[in-house]
């Protein structure tokens, strides 16, 4: 233990005889980690914002429906239980939030343009946790309840198909005979919302109107839950499992996104070769830097050796000195980034390239993630692969033969 | 070789370990930058290209509004003609017209809203890639026959297959309400889901006809023979159409916005990334310039006072420096050269990266392009930086006394 206290002391006091070579290094360092973290902490809060968008808007995080209902997302398929029964199943199951739904492809007509949208049936009151749409946002209102007789439609679809709060509409499906099933409708409301192609696609409507509208009875094609974290999705995915039949398919979120599914995976591993990649750039000078500090003190290591020292503890110090090297550039290096993300973490805005970030399914404002096993991981990797760099220069140092370092002339 | 230069080579090999450290640095980076950059570029060429083969094509002539809103009567009025007479002005074939509309189609038993466009037989293959897709069947023969083509995932959903007929609802340009039987003639794959689940094509006469469009459409899809020569050719449409007509043209970059965004977008992250990696092999060039000018401090001493002047001593600082930048970059670009070749030819893939690339329509294998834009560029900034990180160094030269220097321990 003294040893190694001595050993300490001479690390930290060798650190400082070149104070230059070490600030240079600090710098490099902090930078290095600063980067990794700001950089980890900009990815998953983009990342973070895509998932939340994409699945907690309307998809939740765990969907049932008929088997063939995916691939063909037809008022056929419906789920096999009632309404009702549904509603008795899942009312009072603890779920952070569930509704179920009619959701199918439509024809919407005004009376100079037609788009193809997809009709969502609702019951609002089940909805509002769900919801991109926040109902108190709305030009005119939102949908009162589930026999609302008026459409909610996004603004640019509204601007498209000349339309607006108050006017008629008509809008063209199919019931289950492949009978046209059509209906007119007032716009009650026009929703804004955060992605131009949400409020191009969804036309909100009440569950019990279009149930009669598409002749289904008290039927629906989805039921959607919302658990508490996307993360932590399974305990959700089983509850579900055990309240339904086996005749019916249950998709959790990253099934039903597989886009969105792989960006998380993806996204891991992209930290972790962003991390490697800044560190091996930096391993360069670290090296640098201990091989220069062990070729200026030969003689004093050599000195040291014939004073009997033993070889390992010339082996510690040098790793000690590095490491006291990475430990300040770490701490100044998480500072920074801490520093440099909490004012951040109101949101970036970057609506330049709006349209090219909805491509990757994020919206506009950017807001910067940081997570503590992202720090620990970049320090942890930063600590064990320094000290790896480390071994080479140190273990040379500790090999020299006692008189040839004395006697070594520079 | 001139006594300044061979100078500057015996000092940077003084110390071999440091050098190759330092060249070792730079090398890595150049590698790096020399790979993502190429693999970066490819990248956006594919993603413009897969994404305006489609519909899109290099530029389009519409009626003014009508790229905001797509409405049905924001028309170009003799819309074939026009095209025609394009063509034949600008010497092409890679000119076609197109009408467009949402209707509700429907078979025996099922309906689905989709996008319908009416394209001209003989020269869609000219601006589209879907003609060279019909994985079944045939593209449309010229002429006002009734017959459609749709994609493989809409013929699987609407339970429909060749020589099946299919009823198409919607309203016509005047608002009235148009409808129509047609014969489904081929089903086309393009492996993009949107289009194969959304898109029938039938002839645009047929859909004049049935949307009382009065001889007019919607868009001209006009290409370039290259996308670069897109801007070039837009001004000689542009031209052409004169002013008396009530027309624009938009090029790929106003019809998909999102394109070039997305692209942006993905350029800045990278430029972030790219410049911490500049900047932390400045810092160990910086290192390493600071402690070799340290070391020599009796040496510049001694050398000053006989007369050499601080200017030129900075100068063989900053030739070691180049010197070490010049093997970073020719062994930088040799192994970032032959690694993306390698690549190049091969290809590669990530794991769960199909999903992510089908979104920006690229294919799950990726091909880096070596070009020499892409070979030199990120050396050339590296090999900047590190000049700059030797002026420091070098400048500080400029303080150096040499009674105190030569004391120097």
């Amino acid at each position: 233990m003294r040893t190694l206290a001595v050993l300490a002391l001479l690390a930290r006091r060798n650190l400082w005889r070149n104070h230059r070579r070490t600030i240079i290094m600090l710098g490099a360092i902090s930078v290095g980690v600063w980067a990794m973290i700001f950089m980890t902490a900009l990815t998953r809060g983009m990342v973070n914002e895509m998932i939340k968008d994409g699945i907690s808007a309307l998809p939740g995080h765990v969907q049932v429906h008929h088997p063939a209902y995916r691939d063909d997302p037809n008022i056929n398929n419906l789920l096999p239980a009632s309404d009702s029964d549904i509603t008795q199943t899942f009312e009072g199951a603890g779920f952070k939030a569930w509704a179920s739904r009619i959701k199918v492809p439509a024809v919407i007509m005004s009376e100079r343009e037609s788009r193809g949208v997809t009709l969502l049936g609702i019951d609002p009151a089940r909805e509002r946790e769900l919801s991109f749409v926040s109902y108190d946002d709305v030009e005119g209102r939102f949908l009162k309840d589930a026999e609302d007789s008026g459409v909610v439609i996004g603004k640019k679809l509204a601007d498209t198909l000349d339309t607006g709060v108050g006017k008629r509409i008509v809008l063209m499906s199919q019931d289950p005979d492949n009978d046209i099933a059509d209906r007119g409708f007032r716009v009650v409301g026009v929703f804004h919302a955060n992605m131009e192609s949400f409020e191009e696609t969804y036309v909100f409507a009440g569950k019990a109107t279009l149930q009669k509208m598409l002749r289904v009875g008290d039927r629906v094609t989805e039921i959607v839950v919302l658990g508490d974290d996307y993360r932590d999705v399974e305990p959700v995915y089983k509850k579900v499992r055990d309240r339904v039949n086996d005749d019916v398919e249950v998709s959790r979120w990253f099934e039903l996104n597989t886009y969105l599914g792989a960006m998380l995976k993806v996204m891991d591993g992209f930290v972790l070769i962003w991390v490697i990649v800044i560190f091996l750039a930096l391993s360069f000078g670290l090296v640098n830097t201990l091989v220069m500090a062990v070729f200026e003190r030969v003689r004093e290591i050599g000195l040291m050796l014939a004073l009997g020292m033993k070889p390992v503890n010339i082996l510690g110090q040098i790793i000690i000195e590095s490491m006291l090297l990475l430990i300040i550039g770490l701490a100044i290096g998480d500072l920074l980034a801490w520093a440099t993300i909490v004012p951040l973490q109101s949101g970036i805005d970057i609506s330049a390239v709006a349209k090219g970030m909805e491509m990757m399914g994020v919206s506009s404002i950017l807001y910067p993630q940081l997570r503590l096993e992202d720090v620990v991981l970049a320090n942890v990797i930063v600590l064990v692969l320094g000290f790896l760099a480390s071994l080479s220069p140190a273990w040379r140092a500790s090999r020299y033969a006692p008189i040839e370092a004395i006697t070594k002339v520079y | 070789m001139n006594i300044v230069l061979r100078l500057a080579w015996r000092n940077i090999w003084r110390q071999p370990r440091r050098t190759c450290l330092t060249t070792g640095a730079m090398v890595f980076s150049n590698v790096l930058l020399i790979f993502m950059i190429s693999l970066q570029f490819a990248m956006y060429r594919l993603m413009i290209d897969n994404s305006l083969q489609a519909f899109t094509g290099h530029m389009q002539i519409q009626a003014p509004g009508y790229i905001e809103d797509k409405k049905m009567r924001q028309t170009v009025p003799d819309i074939v003609p026009l095209a025609s007479a394009l063509r034949e002005q600008l010497e092409t074939d890679t000119i076609a017209a197109r009408a467009t509309a949402f209707v509700l189609a429907s078979s025996e038993d099922r309906s689905y809203g989709i996008a319908l466009f009416g394209v001209e037989p003989q020269f869609e293959a000219q601006v589209s890639s879907i003609p060279g897709l019909i994985g079944q069947g045939r593209f449309l023969h010229s002429g006002d026959a009734p017959e459609v083509v749709i994609g493989s995932v809409l013929a699987r959903n609407l339970r429909v297959g060749l020589g099946d007929e299919l009823t198409l609802l919607g309203s016509g340009k005047d608002g009235s309400f148009a409808a129509a039987v047609v014969e489904i003639v081929g089903i086309f794959e393009s492996g993009i889901v949107d289009i194969d689940r959304n898109v029938a094509e039938l002839p645009l006469r047929l859909f004049q006809d049935i949307f009382y469009m009065d001889g007019s459409g919607h868009e001209v899809v006009v290409n370039a023979p290259e996308l670069g020569e897109a801007h070039e050719l837009q001004r000689r449409v542009e031209s052409l159409l004169g002013t008396d007509q009530d027309l624009v043209v938009h090029d790929w970059d106003a019809l998909q916005p999102g394109l070039k965004q997305a692209i942006q977008a993905d350029m800045s992250s990278a430029f972030f990334m790219y410049a911490i990696l500049v900047i932390l092999v400045a810092f160990s060039v910086l290192n390493t310039q600071l402690m070799s000018v340290l070391e020599r401090t009796r040496e510049f001493g001694i050398v000053m006072a006989l007369g050499l002047t601080p200017g030129r001593m900075g100068r063989l600082v900053i030739l070691e420096t180049a010197i070490m930048g010049v093997m970073g970059i020719v062994f930088g670009a040799l192994a970032g050269g032959i690694l993306t070749s390698w690549f190049s030819v091969h290809g590669f893939s990530i794991p769960g990266m199909a999903e992510m690339a089908a979104n920006f329509n690229l294919p799950a294998r990726m091909h880096p392009r070596v070009t020499g834009v892409t070979l030199f560029l990120g050396p050339i900034v590296v090999f900047l930086f590190t000049l700059l990180a030797a002026l420091y160094p070098a400048l500080r030269l400029h303080w150096l006394r040499p009674v105190e220097a030569m004391r120097a321990v």
